[in-house]
This record gives C-alpha cells, structure tokens and sequence, in this order.
C-alpha cells in the first residue's frame, strides 16, 4: 500500500528537477482519456494487492470495490483489464519480466492517469488509484502472479513467454513501423496478434523509450522516465488499441505459455506448479520451440506450439533454433519494456533486461540502474533458499551514470546533527521507516527498533500515518539520495581536502621508444582541462602532480612560482618518501605554464634514456605517501611498460608457466607472486589513495601481480599489449580520457543494510575488506560494481518483505563527504515458482562469474567449472522438481525467467580464464579475471555473450542498430559485414562473397581481397554505408566503458580464428563446448539429480 | 742575538714557531720539573713574503726510519758532496745537481683541482645566504668544482649540468646511508679504482663521474645562480609547535659520502650553513617539539641530553671519514638559538674547517666572515690549503707526546713517538684536512735524555716539521722548517733556562691543554690542575723566602705567566656559565687553531684607552680603568667592545661633537673607531662588533672581561674614585696573586 501512495507523492516533490514537473503533465495528460478503465482497473488492481498481503487494509480504503474480492478473483475476472492484469501477471511468472511492464503500462496508462490529477491535491486518497496505476499494476500484477502462480495450473497456457512479450510491445508497436520484416511476422501469427506486433519487436523499444523526439514536446527539460511512456502514449492512442489487440493474444493461448497468461488469468486454479511446467515446457522441450525458432521471432511461437514435442527432442542433435536464443530473449524485452519509464513504486518489480534502454522513474526504490539483483522475491526461509540454490546476490553499481533524462540524486542536508539513523541498526532515513505516535517517533524498518524524532525533523502525520512532508523530503520519498555528512563522518575528524590526481609515468628504455611518453605527455596537456568537476563549478577542485621512474623515481615541483620545472630524484627506492610536499600537487590553472614546460620537457629529457630496469610497488608506495602528505585522498595514474625486476620491494620475477595450466598449481598464476602489494594495497586504502594502471607490455609483466593493488583499490587496469602509437594511440588517449574525466568517489565505505532475516555475507569487486562488513574503496568510479551476496541468518516476513540499504560514504570530486543512499524492497515468498518467476539470469550470471573468477585463485580451474555446473544443474533441477508440472523425464524444462542461464552459463565455462586457449597468455587471463570482478550487469552481459551485428541486411536508411544474430558461425552469410562487440573487443568481419559495392564504399577498394585484413581504423568515405558502420561502430564505443579497437577480419583469414573465438555458441578450439552439446549436458545433470 | 724576545719573535717571523722553552733541560727528569712542558706553536703556512717555492724534491735522509728532509742544520760537505742528517747522523749522498737550501717547496703534478660543497638551510634568512652564496661564486677561481646539496625536511643534491629543467637527488632526512649507498643512488658506483691509479689518474677521470653534481664554475656559475635564486624554503609545512625538520646529520653524511666516492685524497670543503638545530634524523641534537628547549650545559651535567651522545657519535664519525678523505668541513650556524654545534664540532676541529657562528645570515658578521674566506694572498692565491699532512722528527733526546689543533692523528707510530700523551698523540704525523695561514698547533714533546747522559757541550736539538699540502693553486707543497735549540742543565744552568722561557708561548700552550682537558673533564677539575701548575711553576721558578708570601717575586721572563692564568681561568674556554654549550664549543673551536697572538688576546682581552690626556695608551684590564673622561676600546678576539664613559657619553649626547669648536672631541670619539675597524678588517671570524657607552646594557660585555679589582663588595675599601665597581663575587686579581702567593711560598704543597 505504502508503495502506491509513495507514488504520487514523488510529483509534488518535484522541485528541483524539472523532471518532476515536466512528467506529470506527460503521463497524466497523457492518457486522460481512459477514465473508464481506471474503475475497473482500480479494483483489480487493489484487488490483487489485498490479496496479497492478506490483510488489505490499504485496499479496503480504496474503496475501490473489487477490492473486497480476492485477487485470484480479479485475475479471473473476465473484464477486459481485469484480464490484463493477470496477464501482466502471468507474464511474469513466465518469466519475461519486460512483458510485465508493458502491461501494466498500458493498463495504467489509460486508467490511472486521469484519475491521478486531481489526486494530486489528496494524496491519500487517490493515491490509491492514481499513482498506483502503474505500481499497483505492478503489484497486482506480481500478487496475482502469486496468487495465479499458485493457484494456477491454467495459465500454463503456455508458451506464452514469447506471446506476452509481443503483446507487450504492442503499446509502442504503433510508433514504429519501422521494423519491417519477416521475423515480426511470424510471431504475431503465432500468437495470433498480427496487426500491430510485427512492427514493434525489435525497433520499438529503441524509438520509442529514447528517442527524444517524441518526448521532446512536453518533456524537454529534463526527462525523466516518466515523460517516456507519455510520449509513447501521447501519440498514439494507439497504443491502447494494441493493448486490446494484444488480450486477444491471450485467447491465443495455447501453444504459448506466455500469452498463455492472459488468457490464464483466469483459471484460479493453483498449483503454481503447473503453471511453471508449462512454461518450462515450452523451453525445455527442445523440439516443438524449435519451429519457432526457426522463424525469425523463434521465441513464443515455438514453445507454445509444442508443448509436447520437447520430449521428442531427444537424444539426436538439437536444432540450435529451438534453443532459447538470448537474441530472441532480449529483443522481445527491448520490444516489451523499452517503450515505459520503469517506475520504482512497488517492491519487488524485475526490471527490465540491461540490454533494453527505458527510462527509470523513482518512486521509492533505487533504479535497477544502481541495483540489481539476482531475484526479486526472496525466499523466506533458508530452507527453501538452500533448495532452490540461487544465490541471492544484489549487483550494486552506487555511483552508476544515469540518462541525462534521469536526475542524479538530490543532496540532503539535515544539518550538523547528521543524517537521521536507527539508533541500533543505524540504518538511515529512508521511505521505509515508520512514522508513529502522531510523528514523534519512527520505527526502523530494518531492526524495527523505536526511535525518537529529533525535534527539528518532526512533522505532523497525515491521516494514513504518512508524514505530510513526506514528498518534500527525498529521503521519505525516494529510492536513491544523498546525505551531506558531517564531520563526525570524516577521517580524523576533518573535512577532507580536495582530491588529487598523480601521474607516474614509466620512462624508461621501451615507452620511450614506443613513443608512449610523447604521445602522453601531449595528451596530458590538454587533458588536465578536464579533471572530474563537480556540479557548476567552473574549474576542477583537483590538483594534479607529477612522477616519472625506471629505476628511481623522479618527482616534479611545479609550483606556479617557478620558471621551470624542478626534478627531485629518489633512488632510495627500498625506502621510498616523497621529497616534497609544497609545490607537487598543484592547481592546474595555476600552475599550467610550469606544467606545460614539464610535459614538453619529460620526453626529451629521457630521449636518451637506455634504462630499461623498472620499479613498481615503491611508485605506488610514493603516490601514496604524497597523498599522505597532503592529507587528501586521491588517485595515481600509472603508465607502466615492464616487469619490475630492478632491486626494489615488490621486485617481481617472470614465473609465467604454461605447463601448470589445468593442473592443480594453476591457480598460482592468479595469485599475487608476493604479499608486498597486498600490504601496500592496504595503506593505500587507508589513505583513499586510488591507484589505476595502465600497462604496455611488450612481454609477460605478471598482470596478477600488479593489478593487486589497482584491484583493491577500486581502480582500473588498461592493458595494451605490444603498444604501438600508430595502432594503440586513438585507443589508450580514449580509456586515459575516460579514466581522467570519470567522477569518481573517493575514501569510500559501503555498508549494505538488510531486514532482519538475511545478511550480506559475500562481496565481489574492486575494494578492500578489513572486517566482514564494510566495503571499503579507495576510490570508486561511476563504472565500478560490487556484487552482494546474501544469506539467511532467520526466517523473512512475506509481509513486510525484505529491504536493502547500501549506505556509500565518500568524498566527492570536489572535496565534499557525502554519504549515497540506495534503498530496495523485494518481495518475500513461501513457494519456490515465486523464486524462479522473478530472477534476473544475467545479474545471476554476474554473480556467478565474479564467484568462479574469484575461485580460480584457490581452487583448480576444473574444480571451478565443475561447481558452477553443478550448481546449475541444481537450480534447474529444483525446479523442475518443484515447480515445473509433471512432465517426462526426457523432456528439459527451463524456467522462463532462467532460459538462458544455460547458453549464458556455457560462455563463462569456456570464457579465457575457465578454459584458456592456446594463443591466450597468462597475463590476458589475469586481466581478463580482475576486469570481469567489477563489472556491471550490463557489461558481463554483452562480455560472455557477445553482440553479432549484421550490417548490410536492413536497409541503409534505417538508422537505427540492427537486430542482433546469435553468436554462431552458422549465422553469418559470406556475402555479408558483421559487427562483433563484446565490450573489450570490436571485430568488423566481411564474408568472402560481399558485393564489390559494399566493399568499395566501406573499405575503398576494389575488391574483397584487396582489403587489408587486420586494419584497425575504416576509411572516412562519404557515402552512406560507410557513415552508417562508422557511426555505429562509434556508438558502439560510445556505450562501452571501455574503447573498443576496431579489428577487420576477412572470412578465411588468419585473423578469423581469434574472431571465431568469440562466436560463443559454437564449439571453441580450446575444447569449450557448443551451446547444443552444453545444452544436452545441462540436461544430463538435471535428470541424473531427479532420479 | 741581543735578548730573547727578539729571538723568540725572529724564530716567529722566520718559521712560525714558538717554544715554551727556548734552551732545553737537557734531562728528563729535569724536564718534568720545569712544569710547562717543552712544547711549542706551530703555524705551518705562516705566510712569509720572502719564501719562494722551490722547484726541486727535496732531499732526504736516506735511513728508512729518519728520512728527514735536508735542512740548514745538516753539516754538509760539500766536497764529498755528502750531508749529514742532524737527526740521525747518517751520512747521505747529495742527488746530483744539487745545492743547499733552507726550505724546499715542491711543485707536484697537476691535481684535480679543490672542489666546495654548499650545504643550505631553509631559513627567513635565507635570501641573504643565498646572496652570500652567489656572491662567493665569482671569489672562487673559474675551474673550481662546485656541488650544492640543500636539506631541511629532505635533503637534496642538485644536479649541476642539466639543462632546462634543474635535476635534484632527494634522500630521507631521517636515514643514514653509507658512502656505498649513496653512490649507488647517485648513480656514481663505479668499479673500485686502485688509490694508486686514482692519484695518478688524469684530470679527465674525475670529472666524467661526478660531473653532475660537482661542476666547475665557470661552466654552471649562471645555473647555479639561478638554482640558489630558485630555492624555497623547505616545501613542507611546519606545524605550530615545532621546530622546522632539519636532517643536517644526513645532509653532512651525503655530502661526505659524494665527496668520499668521487674525489678521495683531493682537497675540498663541504660548507654547511645551517639556520638551526638538526631536528630529525641520525645527528639530530633536539626533537621538533619547541616546548623541550635545547640542551643546555645544565641539561649535560645532569645527564639529561638525550640525543648528545648519539649525535657527537655520528658526527664524530663522519669528521673520521672526512679526514680521511683529505676533506673538510665548515659549519656556517646562524640562528638565535644553539644549532647543534656542541656535537657537530668535531668536524670543523678534525677537519680543519672553519665554525661561524652568528645571530642572522643577514648580519655582516656572517657575510664578511664568508667573504674572507675567499681573500686572497698577495700572489692572488687563496688563503686555503688542503689535505696537509704534518710530520715531525725529533733528535733522539726528543720525543714527540702530541699536538692539540685541528688535525687529527694519522697513527704513524715512530721511534720518537711519546709514550706519554698530550693532546692528540701516539703519532707523529697529523692530518690537517683544511688549513689557512693563520692555523696553529700546539706540539708538545717530551725530553727522553736520561740524566746520567749528559749530552756533549754545544750540541742541539732539532725539530723538523715537514707539511705536505695542496696548495690553493692546486699545486701540491711541502714546507719544511727545521729549528734548534740549545741544551742545558737544569741544575746548573737554570738561569739560562730561566731567561729562555716564553712566557706567552706557554701560556697559550698550557691553555691549549687545559681546554682539552675540559672537553672531557669537569670544568672544576681542569682550574685546580691549572691552579696547580700555577703552584708548582711559582714554587720552581719564584725567588722567595719559604711561608713569607710578601718576599715572592718572579722574574720578568715569568711576570705575565700568572695574570694569564688568571684570566684563562675566567674565559669563556673554560668558564661554561652563561654559556651555551654551542657557545663554550665555538669558542674553544678558535682558540684551538689561532696564533699566539690572537690566543693571547682571547685568553686576557685587550684593553685600549683613548682620552684627551695623550695619546691611545693599552690599559690594564682592570675595572679601575673605567674611567668618565675615557673611551675604551676592548679587543677579546669574539668582540671588539667601544665603550664611552660617562662623562664622554654625556659630552656626546650633548652633541659637542658636532660643534666646530670642539672638533677635537669628534677626533677622539672617531679614533677608536678607526682602530675597531682596522681590527675588524683582519680579523676572522669576524668579531661581533658592540658601541655602547656608560650605563649601556651592551657594557656588560667589558665589565665582565675586567679584573673586578672594585666590585660592591670592597668598593669603598680601596678609597680610590676612579673606575668603576663590578657587581660580581668573582676573586680580582690581586686576591688571586695573594693567594697564590700564600700557596707558593707554602712549604705544604
């Protein structure tokens, strides 16, 4: 209930942000039209609540009639809506989390809206109704698909999965046309939903969710998500129509499990049991999907049409297309879900899928853009969670980069007392607590602990115990905020100092002759223009200071006073200190002639260098100490080129063994070669000293090693093997810009809070622990992820849910303690299907490949394997045991929301660190290992399943990113370009039978043969194939955090291989298995557990 | 030869040597009786107008364990073409071209020229050293090696050869290295050159080294100068509370490290100028709290010095190795605090260097004390020397016991080397590291001639003194000077002894001892061993009726011998009340290593009248020279003190001066100025500089050097009315003499 109201509350609150403003006006007027649905509407949806909680006391206020009726009711209800919702639910259920939304939006859309207006003036009561639309929605959705779940059997209608999505889309479907082909086709016949779907699936999401165009009228300003589903309204009414359109989809049902839900809806009838079976079956069952597949839109036809036929699959050779394609997955969830602003009002909502673009809106709970996790509805128990064996795992991401359309957290100051915490637990203020006693006091909603109101934050309680200032406060109102700390927040109790950047550059022998030093020192110039600032300000708070080394180090004094820069050498590198203290870091305004003089100077200074000796723990060590004596947190840029072999701590030898790989000693070559970086890890993280490496080896350099410290750090480490100027130069000046200019927290604790009844009891990512609880980080860019795991330590209410808070406590680029806060309620639940309905297989993926990189430093890398199999086989065992319907024992049945956890799965079993291939060295691993530890959801996404891009099959005038094909060989034509993009990497292959047109206006050469296989950098033509690619390959980079260099690869090339490599479906030459062959043995297990 | 006196002084002029005794007891036993040891003051460079270098090697004796150099004193044959040695008595065969000669001065190839090392001190001074400094840049001769190492917190040696922008080497302030170390972070290591092939090794070798930090000046003198004008004060703050860090203990050793590895044997000076106490660090003499004050002479008698030992140690330790190298160091301290040198003096007095002391780097006692140490001879050659080496023989009725001076022992144990010490002894070669014109050593020697063997009538004994140094014109010298004296019997002949006793010669050579002993000793001690030997002096040598103390009297060769002792008893050397121990430890650092002369005046300050009636007349230092129609002028070496009196004072303020009428009175008011100056022109250190008038807090500079002859206590006994009353309870002269001549005269002692 609390959640609805929270709703609206969140437009008077809108001050600041023009958003806020702007979105009421989209949404609301928006749909004014639909009052009618509301009513209905409105009671379904209360109706679903009620039920949910049980005491309804919310719902009962509503008045809203219906509400008295138990949400299983409503779902049967027929009336039309009434329907929808359930489908929402079931959709859910199904998996297909972005079906979900689609629904509610459209249901919403047209009822909530008009209703809503006038709420605005009473809150309360309208509340109800109005904001709820879209979260009631959401929790109707999620309390029928309980309840349905639970007690449906029927909806198993289906392999719906798919259908529901397509229905989904329908909403947008109408604003795009665009998408043309075939594969739409298909799919809305078998789902019967013909008109409007083929158009939507993959374009629409695009269009409709960012393109401002649309939104540009009302919203302009700011954006928020809101203004999103406006637009996508706004023009067309058409949209609703399409809702309609798409009910029909639920008569469909048969065959499709997914629409099967609508249709379902209705049948009360329990046992959730079922209801997963038949969605399963539609995956599992191999065969009869596989039609589907086939067609362009494999995904819901298939499976709803046969049901049956899985268990025909058998023993032979599956047919890639009946297997659950993660393209399929993820478009139907851009088409679904792409097209709304996902409105964080009700607990416990999936998400949409990270490779779906929609907007958030705030409304209580932190963007799935901060946290995700790995499902939102959390067993209650430990029994039940230790059955099921999905980890449950948050991916938290608290500095994560928000859509300008979306506004940064709002700052609060609750003055020189602090922010507001639960005495015992100290949790801090958040939506969630409980204002009782007319406002003098407030429960926790954490610890429950009673706590006194400060008399200078009290407030007077409205007639629903909810504070009256409640949409005026952020953190009463939303998900995600900032506390201005106070001192007592700070190291040593003193308002820390603006941060510093340190820049240690290696000159010695090879990057001088690499033309690295040059290449730097003139980018640096110009680079410090664009230090991190925070807010308005005109210029960086940051000072910047200066270390080159080989084997001694050499400090800079340039101190704006000076004509010229001062070398200050330190050889007493076994006991490093820094020389200087007034006069190294300085403002760069200030001091920029000196500077420049330096940057023009380093390069010719050591032109003659012929030192090829390195040191590397003692520059950390410096930069620290320089912090240290300027009593500020900061972060070191290191350019290194070589293994540290001169006499020095941390003096590292070349131990590099192939021998030892797949054998028990392989995981030494993870593990750090010495301790020393360790312990310097540790003082560096006492000071805030965050450390980013970037290496340019020529040979082995022992990354485990070296990046120990940027790892515990929360820095990044850059590799660029063999660097040359001409090829690496437009790759390194891009990471080393990015690195520069990321905002970036610094001296940083995060602390997770939960409800009683689970614990974060596992973190993974870049930091450094010193007790079980608290995630410290030197510095924390807006890219860097921690995943959470939690266990149970009790039982969980399925009432009140369960809630996290992820308390961050850093210092910001201007020198300013704040303290983020990210709250998130999930949903509880007694039965497993409530389980497997909400997870999110790529935050499990996350979550699981972070725990198998983490294992390979303790454990064989068999052993490693092996476990992430078996837990696997596990999860899907369970649920096929408990939540799948009775089905024969040959037949696989996946969860919807987990089909693709095998695919995924296989692609982290056969990923470089698992099971490395010949040409891969110890050091890529290494990297490759330390990298994925602090990577997002997104990123794990795209890096283990990489996108395949077909270029020449749409259209040139389209503009838009072209569909994804799945990663397989089989899938690429001779006669046509691919992209390939995995985060990392970015290959562009041309098949060898490409028109000579094509060739000619995208490489400027005659022909295919002519082209130079290899080539980095496409040649500037001004037609417009040539623009299309080299636009989309900048967006590309563009969303990456990472720049991807650009490798062409011709069809029948040597380079293929490494291209081939990444073709993850297929059988890899380093024995990784095909997704079929891996598919076939996830089966295997699964059966060998059931029996 | 008309008196001793001018003897003694012709032996000064001739050979910069004066005797305590100019005819010897000939037996040892009668030595021992005579009280004031045979000893005498050396001056090995004294400076003589007339002594031209001499290109040949001089010719030495050839028995292995003489080799003594040809001297006057040699009979020679010259038909046989055969000398022989006046120590040994061998006979030795002349080189062939050869003549006889008096002293012999050698020219030796070309050396790696003497390079300076400048050691800075952030201070608010500081842009006044820097001054100073660059100033002395272009005193010093154009093909000079300089170096330049600053230290505060860190310490930092400057890269001299780069171009653009200036390179520094920065070590730990709190760390010491070893020499090995330092050359390796340097980047200095080379492979170990045999000392042979070093000395021989040609001029090239050397510079291709170390030539980025030691360059010569004409090549850096611009980057240098820009570099001093550069420099900051020390770049890390200093919080309230605290004494600024400063790592001079690790700052010397580098400096000695560098010079160490790149030119040993080669003479140079590392110059330190520090604007405090080192803080931090091995050397370090107080902690950086300002709340816990400097120890002070209190603190060391209680023992309560916590860093005294430790710090000596360290330094002590590089003094050892800068001698060894042929080094020297400067101490250059100024600051209204003490700056350590109580422990850092060992290296100035090992070494030869030279200690400045003052109040500011911005005085003119510091700048014209600096500046004179780049003054030149009349040949434009700099008064410095380097890496000398002082040998002494002896006619075996000698033994030598030891010298007491800024050398330090080279450990050549010999036949005439003294079992018995006195000073540094157990050798008879010494290494003065840095020495000037003016540098004296006291060289004790003990009379080994038993006294049943009377040595035969008219014969000598000899002393040989043979310095090898470098010249400042890098040449490398040797200056021998040989003496003779007469022998005779303490029994029979004690008149003669009598007449022969240089009564200002033994003063400062019992002096000389009497400090030494102080620097180990308890001050109470050293004053009843002097008192002592006053005793027995006065015994041996008075002419008195026993337990009649009125019937004493002392012959004129001794008259002065008890006055002096009296006022060394006062002096600052071995009085450490109101003195700190940087004082007490800067004071004895100069009176170890000046001549007679100016020993003289620091033992009893000289005292300059100037009234209108007569001419400027020397006065007793005597509290009853203070008269109202004076103007004193007192000379103690450390100040040059003008002192109106009071009626002189009046006159001033009055103006009278500036009335034509009496210029007569602005004549006598500028005649001790004139002669302060002239002092002040010669003078170094160069003395602090004090006019103040009758009743000025400044005159308590005079009144404490006087010989309180009227204090409040026997003022009005003595009936006079001139002079002026000390307020002291110090014994004045006259009950001193009383004393000791009730103590003389006693047959108790």
């Amino acid at each position: 209930m609390n959640i609805n109201q929270s709703a609206p509350p969140t437009l008077p609150y809108g001050q600041p942000q023009p958003a806020y403003p702007g979105y009421h006006p989209a949404s609301y007027g928006g749909q004014p039209g639909s009052t009618v649905p509301p009513a209905s509407y409105g009671p379904s949806y209360n109706g679903p609540v009620p039920g949910y909680q049980q005491t309804p006391p919310p719902g009962m206020s509503r008045a809203p009639p219906s509400s008295g009726v138990p949400p299983a009711s409503t779902a049967q209800t027929p009336g039309g809506h009434a329907t929808y919702s359930h489908f929402g639910q079931g959709d859910v259920q199904n998996g297909p989390s972005s079906t979900v939304q689609m629904q509610r939006h459209p249901g919403p859309q047209p009822f909530g809206p008009a209703p809503l207006a006038p709420v605005v003036s009473q809150p309360t009561v309208l509340q109800p109704y109005g904001p709820p639309p879209t979260s009631t929605q959401v929790t109707t959705q999620l309390a029928g698909m309980q309840i349905s779940g639970a007690a449906a059997p029927a909806p198993p209608q289906t392999g719906l999965d798919y259908g529901p999505p397509t229905s989904g889309s329908f909403p947008n479907s109408g604003l795009y046309g665009s998408y043309p082909q075939g594969q739409a086709p298909p799919l809305n016949l078998a789902q019967g939903h013909p008109g409007t779907q083929p158009s939507q699936r993959s374009a629409p999401p695009q269009a409709s969710s960012f393109t401002s165009p649309a939104s540009g009228g009302p919203r302009m300003p700011s954006m928020t998500g809101p203004l999103l589903p406006g637009q996508g309204f706004g023009g067309p009414p058409v949209s609703q129509p399409n809702h309609v359109s798409s009910t029909p989809p639920q008569a469909l049902p048969p065959g499709t499990q997914m629409t099967g839900p609508p249709g379902p809806p209705p049948s009360v009838h329990p046992s959730q049991a079922g209801y997963q079976l038949q969605q399963n079956g539609s995956f599992g069952p191999v065969r009869g999907p596989q039609p589907n597949y086939g067609s362009p839109y494999p995904g819901a036809p298939t499976f709803g049409s046969q049901p049956g036929p899985p268990q025909s699959l058998p023993p032979k050779r599956l047919d890639p297309d009946a297997i659950p394609s993660p393209i399929q997955v993820i478009e139907d969830d851009r088409n679904n879900r792409g097209s709304e602003p996902f409105v964080t009002d009700v607990r416990g909502q999936v998400p949409p899928l990270v490779t779906t673009n929609f907007l958030v809106k705030d409304q209580g709970n932190a963007s799935p853009r901060y946290i995700r996790c790995t499902s939102y509805n959390i067993p209650c128990t430990s029994d039940v969670a230790k059955q099921a064996q999905v980890p449950l795992a948050a991916v938290i991401k608290p500095l994560a980069r928000l859509p300008p359309e979306e506004a940064s957290p709002y700052v609060v100051d609750h003055g020189e007392s602090g922010p507001l915490r639960c005495n015992r637990c100290k949790a801090y203020m958040c939506p969630f607590m409980q204002f009782i006693e007319g406002g003098r006091r407030f429960q926790c909603c954490f610890c429950s602990c009673i706590n006194d109101v400060p008399p200078q934050y009290f407030q007077h309680l409205d007639h629903t115990g909810r504070r009256v200032d409640a949409y005026d406060r952020p953190e009463l109102s939303l998900g995600s905020y900032e506390f201005l700390a106070t001192v007592d927040y700070c190291k040593n109790n003193k308002f820390p100092s603006p941060p510093a950047f340190i820049f240690m550059i290696d000159v010695s022998y090879n990057a001088i002759r690499s033309g690295l030093v040059r290449l730097l020192c003139e980018e640096l110039k110009s680079l410090l223009d664009f230090l991190p600032r925070e807010g308005g300000a005109e210029e960086s708070a940051i000072r910047v200071g200066f270390v080159t080394y080989n084997k001694v180090l050499h400090f800079y004094n340039v101190k704006s006073s000076l004509a010229q820069p001062q070398m200050m050498v330190v050889s007493d590198v076994a006991d490093m200190f820094v020389p200087l203290l007034d006069g190294f870091l300085v403002n760069v305004s200030e001091s920029r002639t000196v500077i420049t003089s330096l940057l023009d100077q380093i390069p010719e200074m050591f032109a003659d260098t012929r030192e090829t000796e390195t040191v590397f723990a003692p520059v950390i060590q410096a930069g620290m100490e320089a912090l240290k004596a300027a009593e500020c947190a900061g972060k070191l840029f290191l350019f290194h080129t070589s293994l540290p072999i001169a006499e020095a701590p941390g003096k590292l030898k070349n131990r590099d063994d192939r021998k030892l790989i797949n054998t028990d000693k392989e995981k030494t070559l993870f593990q750090a070669q010495t301790g020393a970086y360790q312990t310097l890890a540790k003082e560096c993280v006492a000071q805030g000293c965050c450390v980013a490496l970037f290496l340019f080896p020529n040979q082995y350099v022992d990354v485990a090693t070296l990046s120990v410290v940027p790892q515990l750090t929360g820095g990044s480490v850059y590799k660029y093997a063999c660097f040359q100027v001409e090829n690496d130069q437009e790759r390194f000046l891009s990471d080393l810009c990015r690195d520069v200019q990321k905002v970036v927290g610094f001296d940083a604790v995060m602390r997770v809070r939960t409800s009683t009844g689970i614990r974060a009891v596992d973190f993974f990512g870049a930091f450094y622990m010193s007790n079980t609880t608290d995630v410290e980080l030197a510095g924390l860019d807006v890219d860097k992820t921690v995943t959470v795991e939690f266990k149970h330590d009790d039982r969980l209410n399925e009432e009140s849910g369960a809630l996290l808070q992820c308390a961050l406590l850093y210092t910001s680029c201007a020198g300013q303690r704040r303290l983020r806060i990210h709250n998130l309620a999930l949903n509880c639940c007694t039965q497993l299907a409530d389980l497997y309905r909400n997870c999110e297989t790529d935050t499990l993926i996350n979550y699981m490949a972070k725990f198998a990189y983490r294992g390979v430093l303790n454990s064989p890398v068999k052993t490693v394997r092996d476990t992430l199999i078996t837990q696997c086989a596990q999860i899907l065992a369970c649920y096929r045991k408990n939540c799948a319907s009775p089905s024969s024992a040959g037949q696989l049945i996946l969860p919807e929301c987990m089909k693709l956890l095998p695919v995924y799965l296989n692609c982290v079993l056969k990923s470089d660190v698992l099971q490395p291939g010949a040409e891969v060295t110890t050091d890529d691993r290494a990297y490759v290992r330390q990298l994925v530890t602090s990577m997002d959801v997104a990123e794990t996404n795209v890096f283990f399943y990489p996108r395949l891009l077909p270029l020449t099959k749409s259209p040139i005038e389209n503009t838009t990113e072209p569909p994804a094909v799945r990663a397989s060989e089989e899938r690429l034509s001779n006669g046509d370009i691919y992209l390939l993009e995995n985060g990392l990497n970015l290959f562009l292959w041309v098949g060898a039978s490409v028109q000579q047109g094509v060739v000619q206006s995208l490489f400027n050469v005659s022909s295919f043969s002519h082209i130079t296989s290899g080539l980095s950098v496409l040649p500037v033509l001004d037609n417009p194939l040539s623009k299309k690619v080299r636009g989309l390959i900048d967006s590309l980079r563009a969303q990456r955090s990472r720049y991807m260099k650009l490798i062409v690869v011709k069809q029948e090339d040597k380079l293929e291989m490494l291209f081939k490599h990444f073709l993850v479906e297929d059988k890899s030459l380093s024995g990784g298995a095909s997704y079929v062959d891996f598919l076939c043995h996830m089966h295997k297990e699964i059966r060998q557990l059931l029996s | 030869m008309a008196t001793y006196l001018e003897f003694i002084q012709q032996n000064e002029d001739q050979d910069g040597v004066r005797f305590s005794w100019n005819v010897w007891p000939s037996s040892r036993l009668e030595a021992t009786r005579m009280v004031v040891p045979l000893a005498c003051l050396l001056t090995p460079l004294k400076e003589r107008l007339d002594l031209p270098p001499v290109q040949y090697e001089p010719v030495l004796c050839s028995r292995p364990t003489c080799k003594a150099i040809l001297n006057p004193l040699c009979q020679v044959d010259f038909r046989a073409k055969l000398w022989a040695c006046n120590f040994c008595f061998q006979r030795n065969q002349f080189p062939p071209a050869y003549t006889g000669i008096t002293e012999v001065n050698q020219p030796a190839e070309l050396m790696p020229q003497f390079s300076t090392i400048e050691y800075m001190i952030q201070e608010d001074d500081l842009q006044a050293l820097k001054e100073s400094l660059q100033m002395s840049l272009s005193l010093l001769p154009p093909d000079a090696l300089v170096g330049l190492i600053t230290f505060g917190r860190m310490v930092q040696v400057h890269e001299l050869s780069c171009e653009g922008i200036s390179k520094s080497y920065v070590f730990r302030g709190t760390k010491d290295l070893t020499a090995k170390q330092i050359q390796d972070m340097l980047g200095l290591s080379k492979p170990a050159m045999p000392m042979q092939q070093a000395r021989s090794a040609q001029p090239q070798e050397h510079p291709f080294v170390s030539s980025r930090f030691l360059q010569p000046v004409h090549k850096i003198d611009m980057n240098l100068t820009d570099l001093l004008g550069e420099l900051q004060r020390d770049p890390w703050p200093v919080t309230q509370g605290k004494r600024p860090l400063r790592s001079t203990g690790v700052a010397l050793s580098i400096a000695v490290g560098l010079l160490e590895g790149t030119f040993p044997n080669t003479g140079a000076r590392i110059m330190l100028f520090t604007g405090g106490p080192p803080t931090q660090g091995p050397g370090m003499v107080v902690g950086d709290e300002l709340k816990t004050p400097i120890r002070s002479w209190h603190d060391i008698e209680k023992d309560n010095a916590r860093f005294m030992k430790k710090a000596t140690k360290h330094y002590e330790m590089l003094a050892n190795r800068t001698a060894a190298n042929g080094h020297c160091i400067d101490i250059y301290a100024c600051a209204l605090d003490q700056t350590g040198l109580l422990e850092m003096k060992c290296c100035t007095n090992v070494t030869g260097g030279h200690m400045v002391m003052g109040d500011s780097f911005n005085t003119s006692l510091f700048k014209q004390t600096f500046q004179r140490i780049f003054s030149k001879d009349f040949n434009g050659n700099f008064r410095m020397a380097f890496g000398a080496t002082l040998e002494v023989k002896t006619s075996r009725e000698l033994k030598i016991a030891g010298t007491i001076g800024p050398c330090v022992s080279l450990n050549v144990k010999g036949p005439c080397v003294s079992e018995n010490e006195l000073g540094v002894g157990g050798t008879s070669q010494w290494k003065i590291c840095g020495l000037d014109p003016t540098t004296t050593l006291g060289i004790y020697f003990e009379v080994v001639n038993q006294h049943n063997a009377p040595i035969p009538q008219g014969g000598r004994g000899a002393i040989q003194f043979v310095t090898q140094y470098q010249h400042s014109s890098t040449q490398r010298r040797i200056r021998v000077t040989t003496i003779a004296r007469n022998w005779a019997d303490a029994q029979s002949q004690l008149k003669h002894i009598e007449a022969a006793f240089d009564q200002e010669a033994a003063a400062v050579l019992m002096a000389r001892l009497g400090v030494f002993r102080a620097e180990s000793e308890e001050g109470p001690d050293v004053l009843r061993w002097l008192d002592r030997q006053l005793i027995r002096l006065c015994q041996k040598f008075g002419q008195y009726n026993k337990e009649d103390s009125t019937s004493f009297r002392l012959s004129d060769s001794f008259s002065l011998y008890p006055q002096f002792m009296f006022h060394l008893r006062r002096s600052p050397f071995l009085q450490v009340f109101n003195n700190s121990p940087d004082e007490s430890s800067y004071y004895r650092h100069h009176f170890a290593r000046q001549d007679l002369t100016q020993s003289l005046i620091m033992i009893q300050p000289i005292l300059y009248a100037y009234s209108f009636h007569g001419p400027p007349e020397p006065v007793l230092l005597d509290s009853g020279s203070i008269l109202a129609d004076r103007i004193l002028l007192m000379d103690t070496f450390f100040q040059i003190v003008i002192y109106l009196g009071e009626t002189i004072a009046q006159w001033r303020k009055a103006g009278y001066q500036d009335m034509p009428e009496y210029e007569n009175f602005k004549h006598l008011l500028q005649a001790p100025l004139d002669d302060a100056q002239e002092i002040l022109q010669a003078r170094f250190p160069m003395p602090r500089y004090i006019n103040t008038e009758h009743g000025g807090s400044q005159a308590r500079f005079l009144l404490s050097k006087v010989n309180p002859s009227q204090t409040h206590n026997n003022l009005y006994a003595w009936g006079q009315e001139t002079g002026a009353p000390i307020l002291t309870d110090d014994v004045s002269l006259q009950v001193f003499m009383d004393h000791l001549k009730k103590l003389a005269v006693s047959s108790a002692s």
